[in-house]
C-alpha cells in the first residue's frame, strides 16, 4: 500500500490541517483511496468551505418554496399540482481545456440534477462569458461552447431558450460556462437523495464507469497556469444518446414508487454520490466496486471511486423492487446492477476484489468538510461623479456602433445553433427580455431568463449583485411573468484573496438584499471559484437565473413593436447615470465610474405596475432598459418588430443639446421599461402610474421605417439591423473585430 | 384518421408529433416503440424528430435498420401513408423508402430557425388543403438537413411532381440541391421533409400552417 506523503497530500489539493484533521476524524493514516475521496469531497467545488459561512445568509424560503438549497436542485410550487425545478451550474475549467465536451458535459450535468428531482426538462438557459474578441482563443472557444451546447441539449430534445453571451478581457484565460435547466415536475413525485433505512439495495444505472474525469473537481478548485492543457484528460466526454435513454428510464420508474432516494454522479462520481446519500439519509452505505460496470479492464478502486465519467446514477430502491427497475433499464438498453446496499452504520465503505479499501465516515465526508471564515476587504464605493464624455459625437453614429459591439449585437449566430423550439411549447424565443415556454397541456408558463453585468459587480460587488437580481426580476416582469425563486451561480477568482474574498461576501449580501426586497429567494446554486489564470482573476460575476410564472400564456408581453402609432411610455427615473454604462465603455473607450446604484422599493413599485397591465391584457408590448440604456432599448423593440419610432421627450425640451441628450438616452440607470399602448390608452395609463407613484412619460410613438430622434436625427430601421446582426457572424467566420476609438 | 409514431430511442419529437395529431383528429396516436416487430393497422405512420441511436452514424443510419422498420416499409409498399419529419427523413432515405440522402448543412452549424416554403404540388394526400404556390412557415431545427440525389434522380423527381415544399428563395437553411425541403416516394404516399409541420399547428408558436399538412391527411384518409 502507498505511504501519504507530504507530496501526495499536496497534490490531492489538501492542506496541512486539512489533513490534519483527517486523520484525527479516522484516528489513523487514511490509505491512498481514502485519500483520494476525502480530497474530492473537502474540495472547494464539493464542500463550498469558502462561501458556506456566508451564504446562509441568503434568504431561501417562502411560500412559494417546495425544496431550497442542498439537493440536486430547488422545487418550486406553480399551483395545480405542479412545481417547477431548477439549478444553474458551471462547467468553466473543462470548457476553457475543452470547450465542446466542456460545454457538453455542463449541460449534461445540470439536466441530471433536475431530472434526478423526478423533473422533466422542458428549458435550458446559458450564461457564457469570453475573452476579448481580439484574443487568439476567443473564436476556437466560442465556436467550440457554442457547438457543445447545442449538440448535447438538441440530442436531448429540450429546447436551450437562451442566455448570456458577454466578453471581455478578464475572462481571456478563464471563460465563464454557465448553464441552467428548468423541469417540470409534479408536486408529489419530487425524489430526494437521502438514502433512509437499512438493508435497501443500492443500484447504479446508466453508462458504464471508465478512466474519464478522474479528478474533475479538484481540477476546479485550483487557479489555472499556463500548462493547463495538460489537464485535458481530466474533462470528461458527454454522450447526450445515453442520457437521453437515461432520462426517459429514471421517469418511467418514477412513476412508480420503487425508489427510496436518487442521486446523480456528477462531480466526484461514485464518491460524493454514497456519501451525500448516505449522509442526507443518516444511514451507511456498503459498495462492493467489482459489481460497478466498467467500460475499461484494470481499474483500481481509487480510479472508480473519482471518475467522472458521465450519465450515471446512483439509486436506492425498496427491497424486491429489484426486478422491475431493472426491467425498465434493460428496455432503454442501459447498465443497471445491485453495487450495494444501505446499512445502519453511517459509514461509507468500498470493497474491491474482496477486501475494505475504505471505511469512511459518511456524515463528516460530506458535512464536516472545514468551513473557512477567509478575510476579506470590501471595496470601497467610488464615488459618484459624472464620468466626462465628449458632447459633440453625434448619437445616431454612437447608437449604429453599439449596436454593432460585440456585446449588444445580436447573438442570433448563437442561437439558431440550439434547438429552441423542440416541445413545441416555446411561445418565446430567444432575443426578448425573458425565454417563454408553456406548461404543457395548460395555459400556465414558465419566464426564464440569466442575467449579471460583470462591470458592474466589478465597480462594486454590493451594488452589481442587487443589480443582477433586480435585473432578472425585471425581465421575468416584462414578459408580464410573476418572479418566483433564483438559482445563483457565483463566479469568482480565488477565495484565498482577501480582495476576492470581498467581492465574494459584497456579492452574496447583494443578492440576500434585492432577494428579500423583491421575495425572490434562492433556492439552488453553484459556486465557481479559483477563476483565474497566472494571477488575474475574472471579473465578479454572479449570474442570476431566474424563474416566473404566467398564469394566461395568452396575456403575455413581448419586445417587439406590434402596431404604428402606438404611445411610447418610459416608467421609472432616468438620471442619466452613464458610470460602468457600454456607453462610456464602447464610444468613450473607458471602463469608469460608479455601477448604477438600485433603489429597491421603486424596483418592486414599477414592476408591479408593469406586469398589473399586462395581466390586465392591456398591455403587449414591453422591454426592459438595461446595458445601453434608453436608446439602444428601444432600437430593439423596433428592429425585433420592424416598425420605426418617432421620439421626442420631453426631458430633452425643444432644442437638445447632447449635454443632456447623451446620458438620457445612453444612461444606464436602473427599475425602467419602455412599453407601446394604442394612443387611445395612453394617457389613462400614464395617469394610473403617478397615482401608483411610479414615474411615466409620454416620450413618443411608433411610426414609419426611420427611428428619429426630435432634433438630433433619423435612421432607417433596416441598417440598425444590418449593423446589430452582422458582426457576430463576421467575426465568427473572420475573426473581424469591432472599429476601434 | 388513426396513426402511429415510431418512437426510436433518442426521437424527441414523438410527443411533439402526438400532441399535434391528438389535437387535429381527436384520436390518441399509437406511440410505438422501435423494438416491436408490428406497427398496427392505422391510416399514418409518422417518424418523428430527433437523435434516433444518437445518430453517432450516418443520421438514420441505425434507425433504418431497427425492427419496426421492416413493418413500416411493408405498409408504406401496401400504400398505408408515412410522414417522415427531420429524423423521420433521414430514416426513410436511409431506408430506401424515399432517394437522396442527406448531408450535412453547408455550413456545418446546427440550424434553428422558421423558414418560408413553397408547396410545389397541392397533388397529394399531405398538401390537397394547399394551393400550388401557398408559402407556408415551418421552423427547422437540424444538422444534416441538406438534401442531395443525383441529376437523373432530381430531374424524375421534378418531372413526376414529387417535390412536395421547397425553400423559399433567400431561404435555403442548408444547402439543399435546387432549396428541396420535402420530397414524395414514387407511389406518393411516403413523404420525408426536414422541416417541422407539427412545430406550426399553433398560433402562440408563431404559425399555423403546418395544420393544413394534418387536415389534407385527415380529409383523404378519414
Amino acid at each position: 500500500m502507498t505511504a501519504i506523503t507530504p507530496q501526495i497530500v499536496r497534490e490531492h489539493g489538501l492542506s496541512d490541517s486539512e489533513y490534519a484533521r483527517i486523520e484525527q476524524l479516522l484516528n489513523r493514516e487514511p490509505n491512498l483511496v481514502e485519500l483520494g475521496v476525502f480530497s474530492v469531497m473537502w474540495s472547494e467545488h464539493c464542500s463550498y468551505k469558502s462561501t458556506r459561512a456566508h451564504l446562509r445568509r441568503l434568504p431561501t424560503k417562502g411560500p412559494q418554496v417546495i425544496q431550497g438549497p442542498g439537493e440536486n436542485a430547488g422545487v418550486v410550487d406553480i399551483g395545480d399540482g405542479d412545481a417547477v425545478v431548477f439549478k444553474m451550474e458551471s462547467h468553466n475549467h473543462p470548457s476553457f481545456i475543452e470547450p465542446y465536451q466542456g460545454a457538453a458535459t455542463g449541460v449534461g450535468g445540470i439536466m441530471r440534477d433536475v431530472f434526478t428531482m423526478g423533473a422533466r426538462p422542458v428549458a435550458m438557459m446559458n450564461a457564457l462569458r469570453f475573452g476579448a474578441p481580439e484574443h487568439a482563443k476567443t473564436r476556437h472557444l466560442v465556436s467550440g461552447v457554442v457547438a457543445g451546447i447545442g449538440g448535447y441539449g438538441n440530442c436531448m430534445g429540450v429546447p436551450t431558450v437562451g442566455g448570456e453571451v458577454n466578453f471581455h478581457p478578464a475572462y481571456n484565460g478563464n471563460i465563464l460556462v454557465n448553464a441552467m435547466c428548468v423541469g417540470l415536475a409534479r408536486t408529489d413525485k419530487i425524489f430526494l437523495s437521502a438514502a433512509k433505512g437499512a438493508g435497501n439495495p443500492v443500484v447504479y444505472v446508466g453508462s458504464k464507469t471508465g478512466r474519464d474525469g478522474i479528478h474533475g473537481a479538484t481540477m476546479a478548485s485550483a487557479e489555472f497556469s499556463e500548462d493547463s492543457e495538460e489537464k485535458r484528460p481530466t474533462v470528461q466526454v458527454g454522450d447526450p444518446f445515453t442520457e437521453k435513454l437515461l432520462l426517459e428510464a429514471c421517469l418511467e420508474l418514477m412513476a412508480t414508487d420503487a425508489i427510496v432516494a436518487i442521486q446523480d454522479m456528477g462531480a466526484a462520481g461514485l464518491t460524493s454520490s454514497s456519501a451525500e446519500m448516505a449522509s442526507k439519509g443518516g444511514s451507511g452505505i456498503e459498495l462492493d466496486l467489482d459489481r460497478v460496470p466498467q467500460r475499461e479492464t484494470g481499474m483500481t478502486a481509487y480510479e472508480m471511486m473519482l471518475s467522472e465519467s458521465q450519465e450515471r446514477m446512483l439509486m436506492v430502491l425498496k427491497p424486491g423492487r429489484e426486478a422491475e427497475a431493472e426491467r425498465i433499464f434493460k428496455k432503454w438498453e442501459l447498465d443497471f446492477a445491485i453495487i450495494g446496499v444501505t446499512t445502519e452504520t453511517g459509514r461509507l465503505i468500498v470493497k474491491h476484489k474482496g477486501a475494505v479499501v475504505a471505511d469512511l465516515p459518511a456524515h463528516a465526508l460530506s458535512e464536516e468538510a472545514p468551513v473557512y471564515e477567509r478575510p476579506f476587504v470590501r471595496r470601497e464605493a467610488l464615488p459618484a461623479a459624472q464620468p466626462k464624455f465628449d458632447a459633440t459625437r453625434p448619437v445616431m453614429d454612437s447608437l449604429l456602433k453599439l449596436l454593432a459591439s460585440p456585446d449588444l449585437c445580436s447573438r442570433r449566430w448563437v442561437w439558431e445553433q440550439y434547438d429552441y423550439s423542440v416541445m413545441a411549447d416555446t411561445v418565446q424565443a430567444p432575443g426578448g427580455d425573458a425565454a417563454v415556454v408553456r406548461v404543457h397541456g395548460t395555459k400556465k408558463a414558465l419566464a426564464v431568463t440569466t442575467d449579471v453585468t460583470p462591470r458592474y459587480c466589478k465597480a462594486d460587488p454590493f451594488e452589481g449583485a442587487k443589480q443582477a437580481v433586480a435585473e432578472a426580476w425585471r425581465n421575468l416582469t416584462a414578459v408580464g411573468a410573476t418572479p418566483l425563486a433564483v438559482t445563483d451561480n457565483l463566479n469568482f477568482g480565488n477565495p484565498e484573496r482577501a480582495d476576492t474574498m470581498g467581492e465574494i461576501v459584497g456579492a452574496i449580501d447583494g443578492i440576500g438584499e434585492a432577494c428579500r426586497a423583491l421575495s425572490f429567494p434562492v433556492v439552488s446554486g453553484n459556486c465557481s471559484l479559483y477563476n483565474e489564470t497566472n494571477g488575474e482573476p475574472i471579473l465578479p460575476t454572479p449570474a442570476i437565473g431566474g424563474v416566473g410564472l404566467i398564469k394566461d400564456v395568452n396575456r403575455m408581453a413581448s419586445i417587439a413593436f406590434k402596431r404604428e402609432g402606438d404611445a411610447i411610455l418610459l416608467i421609472g427615473e432616468t438620471n442619466g447615470h452613464l458610470g460602468q454604462s457600454l456607453y462610456l465603455r464602447e464610444i468613450e473607450g473607458r471602463e469608469e465610474g460608479p455601477a448604477p446604484s438600485v433603489d429597491l422599493a421603486a424596483e418592486k413599485n414599477n414592476g408591479d405596475f408593469v406586469r398589473g397591465l399586462i395581466e390586465q391584457g392591456r398591455l403587449d408590448t414591453v422591454h426592459d432598459i438595461s446595458d445601453g440604456g434608453l436608446l439602444v432599448a428601444l432600437m430593439e423593440m423596433a428592429m425585433a418588430g420592424s416598425v420605426g419610432v418617432s421620439l421626442a421627450p420631453p426631458e430633452l425640451g425643444r432644442d437638445p443639446f447632447n449635454e443632456t441628450a447623451i446620458p438620457f438616452l445612453f444612461g444606464e440607470d436602473q427599475g425602467r421599461y419602455l412599453f407601446a399602448v394604442p394612443r387611445t390608452e395612453a394617457r389613462a395609463i400614464a395617469d394610473q402610474a403617478k397615482a401608483a407613484g411610479v414615474p411615466a412619460s409620454l416620450i413618443g410613438h411608433t411610426e414609419g421605417d426611420n427611428v428619429s430622434v426630435f432634433g438630433i436625427g433619423s435612421v432607417p430601421v433596416a441598417k440598425l439591423r444590418a449593423a446589430h446582426e452582422g458582426w457576430f457572424p463576421r467575426f465568427m467566420a473572420s475573426g473581424e473585430l469591432p472599429p476601434t476609438n | 384518421m388513426k396513426s402511429a409514431v415510431i418512437v426510436f430511442p433518442a426521437s424527441n419529437c414523438d410527443r411533439d408529433a402526438q400532441t399535434a395529431l391528438l389535437q387535429l383528429t381527436g384520436i390518441e396516436p399509437h406511440m410505438v416503440w422501435h423494438g416491436d416487430t408490428d406497427v398496427p393497422d392505422v391510416d399514418l405512420i409518422v417518424l418523428p424528430g430527433g437523435f434516433s441511436y444518437g445518430d453517432y452514424l450516418r443520421c438514420g443510419a441505425m434507425a433504418a435498420q431497427s425492427h419496426i422498420m421492416r413493418d413500416v416499409k411493408r405498409k408504406a409498399d401496401q400504400g398505408v401513408a408515412v410522414l417522415g419529419i427531420c429524423n423521420g427523413f433521414q430514416i426513410l432515405t436511409e431506408a430506401h423508402l424515399l432517394p437522396g440522402a442527406l448531408m450535412r448543412n453547408a455550413d456545418l452549424k446546427f440550424v434553428c430557425q422558421p423558414v418560408d416554403l413553397v408547396v410545389e404540388e397541392s397533388q397529394s394526400a399531405f398538401t390537397r388543403n394547399y394551393a400550388k404556390g401557398d408559402r407556408v412557415r415551418f421552423p427547422v431545427a437540424h444538422g444534416e438537413g441538406n438534401y442531395f440525389a443525383d441529376e437523373e434522380t432530381l430531374e424524375r423527381l421534378e418531372g413526376e411532381g414529387r417535390v412536395i415544399f421547397r425553400y423559399a428563395p433567400g431561404e435555403n437553411p442548408n444547402g439543399s440541391v435546387r432549396d428541396i425541403a420535402g420530397i414524395l416516394s414514387d407511389k406518393r404516399n411516403v413523404l420525408g421533409m426536414m422541416p417541422h409541420p407539427e412545430r406550426a399547428c399553433d398560433p402562440l408558436l408563431g404559425s399555423t400552417t403546418g395544420r393544413a399538412l394534418f387536415q389534407s391527411l385527415i380529409d383523404t384518409l378519414s
